[in-house]
């Protein structure tokens, strides 16, 4: 279990900037939950204070019972290493190979040659990448690219995934096959996922839970079903107005529109 | 035909040992300036203020103490460093004795050169390393140097021919050989305008030489296409 409590994170630049305001949040095992809200709400902040990438200004980050808002030096890696996390722009390593990729996390823990191996073997045929495994960054496509940064993320037997819009970089179907994996692995492995985007459809696709953040704070949350269903937040009805607007624009119903006129056969 | 065999009996071994004697005090005076500029150039991206370990003063410092050392023509260091060649190698002359001051005069240089390599290494790729639970020690080998590695690569390159131009500084005037020394000797000093030609061509293709085996050694091992 994920307990965020009383959160804020404040970036003291040139000038103040609350990016989280009192953020408080449960998330249950084996959950997979989304955060979605506009371009510079805060998702990202939030998530990456789950992990410590970013320092709380105050508030505490628990799980699994343990405060771990504290830790530092080598407790800190222990605990980040059983995290993944998947980026947007996938963030491979352009100078290793994709099974050195995999193995990365766990040559940080110095695990023998051949477990590391074994492991990442095991993962990429999960994500459907045995026969790249010899092949670069730079050789792969968007969506390959994506399930190698899966395969990584799940090297060290996490059981907390975070992805920060990790299919906002692909095509709608490239999309749908990296969402539908992350699925299968939530189901199947039991990894609890959190979720940021900014698009309804994929919170709508594969969220269970979903919190709305606007202006660093959290504005709405619960099921995703009954969020969809019966928005109360202002924000929130804006943000589906505004999906829809776009969904449209992307020419998804148009698609739909034109199978309809040929008569629906395919 | 008979000038040419006259010249290469006369001189062939001269600039044979010229030709040694530079790629060794190039070579080797690479080789140390990359062994104190990796720390520098590794410090000051760690502390710069996107860094790792943002420590202002410490980067201040350290990048005025680059600075000076770049700034200082590297005739006027060659001198000031005799003490220091005859203390570390026991010699401020010769071959040897050229190496002390043509190392420190490159060290912040490749400082400087390693520094942009590794800033170039995209922050995202740092953060994917830190999300895994890397410690800096594990970043900056397994991250910064691998993933910078064909632009270190190339910065290798362009140090060796720096280098390469300040031994010939070197060489004519503290007597520590070399093909600049043989150039200015014969020359200036004797009027010997085809050893001095000789030479010269030598070193154009030397240089070149080092340029297309570090360009080519970068291409190679770089994975991005
Ligand atoms: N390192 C930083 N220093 C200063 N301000 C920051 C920093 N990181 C984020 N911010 C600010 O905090 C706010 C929240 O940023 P965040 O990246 O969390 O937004 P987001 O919801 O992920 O947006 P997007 O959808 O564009 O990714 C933004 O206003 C941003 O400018
Ligand atoms: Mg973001």
């Amino acid at each position: 279990m994920i307990e965020i409590r009383h959160l804020t994170k404040v970036f003291s630049g040139t000038s103040e900037h609350h990016a989280l305001h009192d953020v408080s949040l449960t998330i249950q095992d084996g959950e997979i939950f989304g955060i979605i809200g506009a371009s510079g709400a805060g998702k990202s902040t939030l998530v990456r204070c789950i992990n410590l990438l970013e320092r709380p200004t105050s508030g505490r980050i628990i799980i699994d019972g343990v405060d771990v808002t504290g830790f530092k030096g080598r407790q800190l890696h222990e605990f980040r290493s059983s995290i993944g996390m998947i980026f947007q722009d996938f963030s491979l390593f352009q100078q290793r190979s994709v099974l050195g990729n995999v193995t990365f996390p766990l040559e940080l823990r110095h695990d023998k040659r051949e477990h590391r191996q074994a492991r990442a073997r095991e993962l990429l045929e999960l994500v459907g990448l045995t026969d790249k495994e010899k092949s670069f960054p730079s050789q792969l496509s968007g969506g390959q690219q994506q399930r190698v940064a899966i395969a990584r993320a799940l090297a060290n037997h996490p059981k907390i995934m975070l992805c920060d819009e990790a299919t906002s970089a692909l095509d709608t179907r490239t999309a749908a096959s990296i969402l539908g994996l992350l699925k299968n692995i939530n189901k199947d492995l039991g990894v609890t996922m959190i979720v940021i985007t900014h698009s309804l459809s994929v919170a709508e696709k594969v969220c269970d839970k979903i919190a709305v953040i606007d202006e660093g704070k959290i504005v709405e949350q619960g099921l995703t079903a009954e969020v969809f269903a019966n928005p109360q937040s202002p924000i929130t009805r804006e943000l589906l107005k505004n999906d829809k607007l776009s969904s449209v624009l992307n020419g998804a119903d148009l698609d739909e529109a034109a199978g309809e006129l040929s008569g629906g056969g395919a | 035909m008979e000038v040419i065999q006259a010249f290469i009996d006369q001189y062939a071994l001269l600039l044979t040992r010229g030709i040694w004697d530079t790629i060794v005090m190039t070579g080797v005076s690479t080789f140390f300036a990359y062994v104190l500029g990796i720390p520098i150039g590794v410090a000051l991206v760690l502390t710069s203020p996107v860094g790792l370990h943002p420590h202002r003063i410490f980067h201040e410092i350290l990048g005025w103490i680059v600075n000076m050392g770049r700034s200082i023509p590297f005739i006027i260091l060659l001198v000031l460093l005799l003490p220091l060649s005859r203390l570390l190698v026991g010699t401020a002359m010769g071959v040897s004795g050229a190496i002390v001051p043509l190392t420190i005069a490159a060290a912040p240089f490749v400082g400087r050169l390693v520094e942009q390599s590794l800033s170039e290494v995209k922050g995202g790729l740092v953060e994917a390393a830190q999300s895994f639970g890397a410690s800096t020690l594990q970043i900056v080998l397994k991250v910064f140097l691998k993933e910078g590695l064909p632009s270190l690569v190339r910065g290798v390159s362009i140090t060796f021919i720096t280098l390469f131009g300040y031994v010939a500084i070197a060489g004519a005037l503290t007597g520590a050989g070399g093909l600049g020394d043989i150039a200015i000797r014969y020359g200036f000093q004797r009027f010997q305008g085809d050893v001095m030609i000789v030479a010269v061509a030598i070193c154009i293709v030397l240089v070149q030489i080092a340029q297309s085996i570090g360009d080519s050694l970068a291409r190679r091992i770089d994975k991005r296409k």
